[in-house]
């Protein structure tokens, strides 16, 4: 049936009438460039807007605040990847057993799905990079932090590189040159889950994440 | 989108395109349109073999008859003056709708050289005329409704209130929702006769709650709707076509 | 006739219900206004909106090619790639592969192109749960309802309503009209069937052809859950919404959410280029792309109606509509309303069942104002109505004819003799001037909230050569 649809369809598109052009005319779409600090003040106040948390640290403060964040909020347990680029520096900060416990399962998810669909309180991931325009985090999950840590905990922390800050979407997609190497899932999170379905009123933890709280590494 | 027109100078002549609701209904509105042009300097040329521009048998979907029609107009403004036309819908089906009507079917070149020299009639007052106006009326509340083709197609709605806004005593009130649709549509008013009575109403309200005594507009469609719904309200706001205001209000009478 | 009568009874039953008129008028002056706040400057916008229109043009002008290549991109990452001419095999595919896997539970997020399908009244028949997971569609799957605008779903219904359907399906649940506790009781009933789904569908925005990626915008992670939990990821899309490069991608973007909702981005932006990997710990298995004809390669025959189909599917030309916000979405009938509706599924399911919906407009050109990629949507609305009346069929457009009446023909015809002659137009004219006192003006439904207007005294042929204003 399939090959069958697929040439009937694609005979028909070739049967187009003659004299369809391209519009070849350039455009010129301005795109904002920011100095680091207002770049990094769009992207706080973009997020902000949202209802997402932003913290802006010296590089080296990053576990104090995120120690400081997760005791402040009563977390119980935090997800956090074992082999991932995070994990020295929050193992280092831990030990302090007023802290939530450290969970880190390796296993493929679908094997301990009741944990992390009800039994986890938050999660911590790295993000590849973030944008200014818009206050969005750019996530590319990989085998150490799966695609389900950003959704499924209803709060998710992610730790930035200010250096990774870039100003636009376009700027991202041109600059790491994306389209050589698409991961099978890439993301962009611009705040924590919400919804205006109900008579257009914004509510927020609809299926992903209720909070969304971003420590931004930058040095002053 | 309206696109940049460059505007030429102050010509001798001008002509005059009535429009067929003006030419039946509100020919003072019309006659306004070409005193304030004659009293610019400019000579004005009413061509006696004009009808209609073709517009509701075109939106009708009938083509060749709306096509038959705009021939007949392309014959009676043959000289190289601007074709004014007091209304924003009719010198929209003028200015942007003919060549496509005449799409591989006529010479081109020929139509849109057409298509270029008409102009909506506060846009020519405003850019080619540059007229000045002294107001000579009374201290009044007006609302102005710029029909969808003035605004969106001609691109022409703040020339109307630019003109408004030079008669000192007028106050230009602004209605909610101004840019909306007032629901006539042409034929859309007797086929959809229910929805457009919902936006008719919607409309008037808006412009009853500024507290106007005057809803101006520059087409005679809206006019009719928004002032026949006014009028079968009992509502007391006068309506009239924004040439024959202009020149009720800056045209000294004697005595 | 039928869809006639249907869509007349339609109309008057919204334009009858008050509280549908408030809840449309608010939503669409917030919607209207959000989106005025996302774009303050004009020159840029216009821009913009000029940049998505061509890459959307660019696309459909090598349509043939972009899908050749999208499916061979999308097969290289291990995506399955489906061909249905017609909503019946698009339904049939996705029915294989739910049997497959013997699949009980399917988990939609929002797409129209399932709307289109009637994929879940499809797969219910065949004993597969079928269950919406974007809030608003999943009340309105609760309330038996279609959706009434392709953004924001649910917009006809008040949080009471919703409250009482809350309380109708769930008795355990006690009573709130309070959002943020609707919203956590949804929360709490999807959670755990996304937990349970055994295959996940969801719709496309984008469909990147240089690198086999599927782009999807959403804001409650539905989309997101949908596409990661269950085992199986099944992602239905129309063949028009491929684009041909990632770089395309951004600016699509930022036009489709900031003229949507007048959000700068949504919540989510999920780009999927393929299954989990060796090695990846959550994803899905399998994902499947269903490419969905369904009249599309019809319209993309004409080098105007074309236009059609550079829709990414915003919304803001209902929510800028003045009969959209009058009627709502339900009175259309289609499974996409307004005025891109109004275009595109007439040209879908014939003007000989929805030739009205064309006919139903102002062509005041709010829509064509705000379209992202500038669809000049009057300028085919006209077009529509044309092909509706022409009486030379070349059978190009579904329909194409049906709308002729003889009385109408004659009515036209009629008045082009009048108008074309300035002989017969100032005789008409003299002679309605005469009998202006008895002529009856605009009777019928013109008058029955109008005064009818009154024949002048002079008309303005005579009023020109009276006051001197020569002939040439």
């Amino acid at each position: 049936m399939t090959d069958k649809a697929r040439d009937a369809i694609l005979q028909r598109l070739r049967n187009r009438q003659p004299g369809f052009d391209t519009p070849s005319q350039r455009v010129a779409i301005e795109t904002p460039s920011w100095p680091m600090e207002a770049r990094i003040a769009q992207f706080k106040s973009m997020l902000e807007s949202v209802r997402a948390e932003v913290h802006v640290v010296e590089p080296e403060n990053w576990t104090d605040c995120l120690k400081t964040l997760v005791a402040e909020k009563q977390i119980n347990n935090l997800l956090y990847a074992k082999q991932g680029p995070l994990a020295e520096a929050i193992e280092a900060a831990w030990g302090d057993t007023l802290l939530p416990e450290l969970v880190c399962d390796e296993r493929p998810v679908d094997e301990w799905k009741e944990e992390i669909f009800f039994q986890t309180d938050a999660a911590v991931t790295s993000a590849r990079a973030a944008i200014a325009e818009t206050g969005s985090l750019v996530l590319w999950p990989d085998a150490f932090e799966p695609r389900t840590w950003s959704l499924v905990p209803p709060v998710h922390f992610v730790i930035v590189d200010g250096e990774k800050l870039y100003n636009t979407f376009a700027e991202v997609v041109e600059a790491e040159q994306w389209a050589r190497q698409m991961p099978t899932n890439a993301l962009l999170v611009s705040g924590p889950s919400k919804s205006a379905d109900i008579q257009q009123t914004l509510a927020y933890g609809v299926h992903g994440p209720t909070e969304l709280i971003v420590i931004l590494k930058a040095s002053s | 989108m309206a696109e940049q027109k460059r505007y030429p100078a102050k010509p001798k002549k001008a002509y005059f395109f009535a429009t067929c609701l003006v030419d039946l209904l509100y020919p003072e509105a019309g006659l306004a349109g070409m005193q304030l042009i004659r009293r610019e300097g400019v000579e004005v040329i009413f061509p006696q073999d004009q009808t209609c521009c073709g517009q509701p048998a075109w939106n009708s979907g009938y083509r060749d008859e709306a096509r038959e029609v705009a021939l007949r107009q392309l014959a009676c403004f043959t000289d190289n003056y601007p074709i004014v036309v007091p209304s924003g819908s009719c010198a929209g089906m003028m200015r942007h709708h003919y060549p496509e009507m005449f799409r591989e079917r006529a010479d081109q070149a020929s139509i849109e050289a057409f298509s270029s020299r008409v102009y909506e009639l506060t846009e020519f007052l405003v850019h080619v005329l540059k007229i000045e106006l002294k107001d000579l009326g009374k201290p009044i509340k007006v609302a102005l409704h710029t029909s969808c083709s003035a605004r969106r197609e001609m691109g022409v709605a703040d020339e109307h209130e630019a003109l408004l806004k030079q008669l000192s005593k007028v106050e230009l009130m602004t209605q909610a929702r101004k840019e909306e649709c007032c629901g006539f549509g042409g034929t859309f008013a007797v086929k959809q006769p229910a929805i457009s009575a919902e936006m008719v109403s919607d409309k008037a309200n808006a412009i009853a709650d500024t507290g106007a005594d005057l809803l101006v507009s520059g087409d005679c469609g809206c006019l009719m709707n928004i002032g026949g719904h006014l009028d079968y309200r009992d509502a007391a706001i006068e309506h009239r076509h924004i040439a024959s205001f202009i020149w009720e209000r800056t045209h000294a009478t004697e005595g | 006739m039928q869809q006639r009568v249907d869509f007349h009874s339609r109309i008057e039953q919204a334009l009858g219900n008050p509280q549908l008129k408030a809840s449309l008028r608010s939503a669409m002056d917030g919607l209207m206004a959000n989106r005025k706040a996302c774009f303050p400057d004009a020159d840029a916008l216009e821009a913009l909106r000029l940049r998505g229109a061509q890459i959307r043009a660019n696309a459909l002008s090598k349509l043939p090619q972009l899908l050749l290549q999208l499916e061979q991109r999308c097969t290289q990452n291990g995506i399955r790639v489906h061909w249905a001419e017609s909503v019946d095999e698009a339904n049939g595919i996705v029915l294989g592969i739910m049997r497959e896997h013997q699949a009980e539970l399917l988990i939609k997020g929002k797409s129209m192109v399932s709307e289109e399908m009637d994929l879940n009244r499809f797969l219910e028949a065949q004993g597969i749960e079928c269950l919406e997971s974007d809030l608003g569609e999943y009340i309105l799957q609760l309330a038996g309802e279609p959706p009434s605008h392709i953004v924001a779903p649910a917009i006809h219904k008040t949080r009471q309503d919703i409250a009482r359907l809350f309380k109708e399906k769930f008795p355990d649940i006690p009573y709130s009209d309070d959002v943020d506790t609707l919203t956590r009781n949804a929360r709490g009933i999807l959670r755990k069937k996304f937990y349970a789904a055994s295959a996940g569908l969801s719709g496309v925005n984008f469909a990147v052809a240089e690198s086999g990626t599927l782009c999807l915008v959403e804001n409650e992670g539905n989309g997101r859950m949908c596409t990661t939990v269950p085992p199986v990821h099944i992602a239905v899309t129309g063949i028009e919404k491929v684009v041909e490069k990632l770089a395309h991608v951004p600016p699509l973007l930022k036009l489709l959410t900031r003229s949507a909702t007048g959000q700068h981005i949504t919540t989510y932006f999920n780009m999927i280029s393929g299954p989990r990997r060796t090695g990846e710990k959550d994803g899905p298995k399998e994902v499947h792309l269903v490419l969905l004809d369904n009249g599309r390669s019809r319209i993309y025959e004409d080098n105007e109606l074309v236009n059609t189909l550079r829709c990414i599917r915003c919304g803001a030309c209902m929510n800028h509509c003045p009969i959209y916000t009058r009627i709502g979405g339900h009175a259309y009938g289609t499974t996409i309303p307004g005025p891109i509706g109004s275009i595109l599924e007439p040209q879908k399911a014939g003007l000989d069942n929805l030739g009205e919906l064309p006919v139903a407009s102002t062509l005041c050109g709010a829509c064509a104002e705000v379209c992202p990629v500038r669809i000049p949507i009057p300028t085919l609305l006209n077009r529509l109505r044309y092909e509706r009346i022409r009486s030379d069929h070349d059978g190009a457009t579904h329909g194409q004819g049906s709308g002729r009446t003889r009385k109408e023909a004659a009515i036209w015809k009629a008045w082009s003799w009048l108008h074309r002659s300035p002989v017969r137009y100032r005789l008409a004219l003299t002679l309605a001037t005469r009998l202006r006192k008895i002529l009856p003006l605009g009777l019928g439904p013109w008058t029955r909230v109008r005064k009818p207007p009154r024949i002048a005294a002079k008309n303005l042929h005579r009023r020109a050569r009276e006051e001197g204003f020569n002939d040439r």
